[in-house]
């Protein structure tokens, strides 16, 4: 359950200049299984998601998971809220997909035996085992997507945020990640431009100039988006 | 399957590759000891027997951690024209003895470092690393993210080169090849940009506090 | 009212193309603080490996062509500040004594210890953090101004560390008189100049794209 209170944020851009806003006004109560955010570039949308597990913090209001403040327990946010980014490339940290999903589970404290079946366990599920010990530099982006995914479910977090995770694959991979993610138990905030995705969601919120400008079912909410989209 | 992308000279920099040869089962702490010591008898040891005699430790290192003959040696090209070219200049300015030393320990520490690195997993080096740094802990350093930043360098390393790569491409492609900037600014600024969002990553999958 | 491009001046397009997020400000940069030191220390040091491996670069208007490994080191303090900028030199360093190939000609292990080189190496993480302090007067200047601040920071660091360091240690392991020693590591002047220009005019673009890494130095 994600709740924002009158959340607002703001930056600094350019020393001296005044502070730019990104989001503002922002009023949610986020209980749907799957929630899908849409809008254009630079709309505030990759902001809103990132306020949900504490990457970004709220300049006015605040942001709740599960009861838990954003800005006070972002620890014990960061285990509740799994986050996947565009480019997975940049989120994998570690040499080969054993040692990435590893690292993950670090901060559960198992032995080395408990450990690597739980790695294994993990790649598996998600398709990769056969390529456990490969380069992390070889896989194709969709693997990358994928083990991206792996490492961060590996936790087993009660949410996952996805910021446009599909935005850099081709279509078959597209559908890959697009049926992984409708097959989670968790919560799930996606944020894309895949509109037929968005479609699946049980609720979508369209973001235009820092603002939550509709929310509602799938099929309103996709057509306000394609409104404010048409080129006039 | 996938596609392998390598320029052959990370070939050194190495990946580990999976293996049950008693250089893989061997505790990480000795095998960097050993590296150590190697390293410390090619300074100490002089003469081309000597030299000659460290290498063959090296490639019987090599031969029993089960390198591919063949991927080992392709590796090696680059080091090996450095050698050839340092043996050259050796050789004119100090005689064919000084040559052979200088060309031959070169290789010598090269497939040694590379026989460690292929039978070590990265996780097990950095908790190695993680001990060994520990001490430092004193001066404020965090051992934790001492290891996390050497296993994230040597992941960024292929990825950097492959950003020069393409930079480079984009420069030929628009006749900018001799021109430095063309090369270097978006090179950096996509290095930082990467750095940033490896940062958020980091972050989001909690491995910050 | 509702057309897209009024937005776009929210972030800026990178020169690479890349979007950057706009950097948020000081309540909202506390969680990814620490982790983003630790990935650009870690990233700059890979990025100094790159630069010492890539084959030399050739430059319009000079017959040789120059290497980049100072310049990725002076880079690093240039654009971290001192203390990430030489904590990404000393890691590149400590990964190379420990055995992996990252120094020039792919090279590394102890054995650089023994090379008359080697005073280089150890002068690299103090001109780094040299560079970082003195480039952080460029928040001062005004941004025409910026890339003299830049080049006379990492000038600095080539001539207070690299350049002593480096002739001293040479002279000593090749029993070099002073002046012999001097006259053979001035050689690689000219080249820092060039290379030094190169890192002012890097950085600048990189304080462009990202104006906050000038305003957080540590």
């Amino acid at each position: 359950m994600i709740t924002f209170e009158s959340v607002a944020v703001r930056a600094e851009s350019t020393p001296g200049a005044p502070d730019v806003t990104i989001l503002a006004g922002v009023d949610l109560h986020l209980v749907e299984r799957r929630v899908a955010v849409v809008g254009a570039n630079g709309s505030g949308k990759s902001t809103l998601a990132r306020l949900v597990n504490g990457l970004v913090l709220p300049t006015d209001g605040r942001v709740l998971v599960d009861g838990l403040d954003t800005a006070r327990d972002g620890a014990a946010i960061r285990r509740r809220v799994g986050f996947v980014f565009t480019d997975p490339d940049a989120q994998l940290v570690m040499p080969t997909p054993r040692e990435d999903v590893a690292l993950s589970l670090r901060r559960l404290t198992l032995d080395a035996a408990e450990r690597a079946e739980r790695v294994h366990g993990v790649l598996a599920r998600f398709g990769l085992a056969a390529h456990a010990e490969v380069s992390v530099h070889a896989l194709s982006g969709g693997q990358k997507q994928l083990l991206a995914l792996a490492g961060v479910l590996a936790t087993e977090p009660a949410i996952l945020v996805c910021d446009e995770p599909t935005t850099l694959l081709d279509l078959r991979w597209r559908r890959v990640v697009d049926e992984l993610l409708d097959s989670l138990d968790q919560q799930v905030v996606l944020v894309t431009h895949d509109l037929d995705a968005a479609a699946r969601a049980d609720r979508v919120l369209v973001v235009d100039g820092g603002r939550i400008v509709a929310d509602g079912d799938a099929w309103g909410a996709i057509e306000t988006y394609r409104d404010r989209m048409a080129v006039r | 399957m996938s596609r392998r992308r390598r320029s052959p000279w990370i070939g050194p920099l190495g990946l580990y590759s999976p293996g049950s040869t008693p250089l893989h089962r061997a505790p990480v702490g000795a095998k960097l000891t050993a590296l150590a010591l190697l390293g410390l008898a090619v300074v100490l040891v002089r003469g081309p027997v000597g030299a000659l005699a460290l290498l063959a430790v090296a490639a019987a290192a090599a031969a029993v951690a089960r390198q591919p003959a063949r991927a080992t040696l392709t590796g090696l090209v680059p080091v090996l024209a450095t050698a050839a070219g340092l043996a050259a200049f050796q050789w004119w300015q100090q005689g064919l003895a000084a040559a052979i030393e200088v060309s031959v320990d070169l290789l010598t520490l090269v497939v040694a470092a590379g026989v460690v690195t292929a039978t070590t997993p990265a996780d097990r080096m950095l908790d190695a690393l993680e001990r060994a740094a520990r001490p430092l802990r004193h001066v404020g350093l965090r051992p934790e993210s001492f290891a996390l930043s050497v296993a994230l360098m040597l992941r960024t390393v292929p990825a950097l080169v492959q950003t020069a790569a393409e930079v480079r491409d984009a420069a030929r492609a628009r006749g900018l090849e001799r021109n430095p900037r063309a090369l270097l600014v978006p090179a950096a600024v996509r290095t930082v940009a990467r750095a940033r969002t490896t940062g958020a990553a980091l972050a989001a999958r909690g491995l910050g506090e | 009212m509702s057309t897209a491009p009024q937005n776009e001046p929210r972030t800026s397009p990178t020169p690479s193309g890349a979007v950057a997020l706009p950097s948020v400000g000081a309540r909202g940069r506390a969680r990814s603080g620490t982790t983003t030191d630790v990935a650009l220390v870690a990233t700059f040091a890979a990025f100094i490996a790159v630069c010492a491996l890539l084959p030399s670069i050739p430059v319009a208007g000079i017959p040789v062509p120059i290497t980049l490994q100072t310049f990725g080191v002076l880079l690093a303090g240039v654009v971290l500040g001192p203390r990430r900028g030489a904590a990404a030199v000393g890691l590149y360093l400590a990964v190379g004594l420990a055995g992996m190939p990252v120094f020039a000609q792919a090279t590394g292990g102890l054995a650089v210890v023994a090379k008359p080189s080697f005073g280089y190496l150890i002068a690299f993480p103090l001109a780094a953090a040299l560079a970082g302090y003195v480039a952080s007067l460029a928040r001062r200047v005004r941004p025409a101004l910026r890339p003299f601040v830049l080049f006379g920071a990492a000038m600095s660091g080539s001539l207070v560390f690299i350049h002593p360091i480096g002739i001293a240690v040479m002279g000593w392991r090749l029993d070099l008189d002073p002046g012999a020693a001097i006259a053979l590591g001035a050689t690689f002047v000219p080249g820092d100049v060039i290379k030094n220009m190169l890192v002012a005019v890097v950085a600048a673009a990189i304080f462009r794209a990202f104006p906050d890494m000038l305003r957080v130095r540590r």
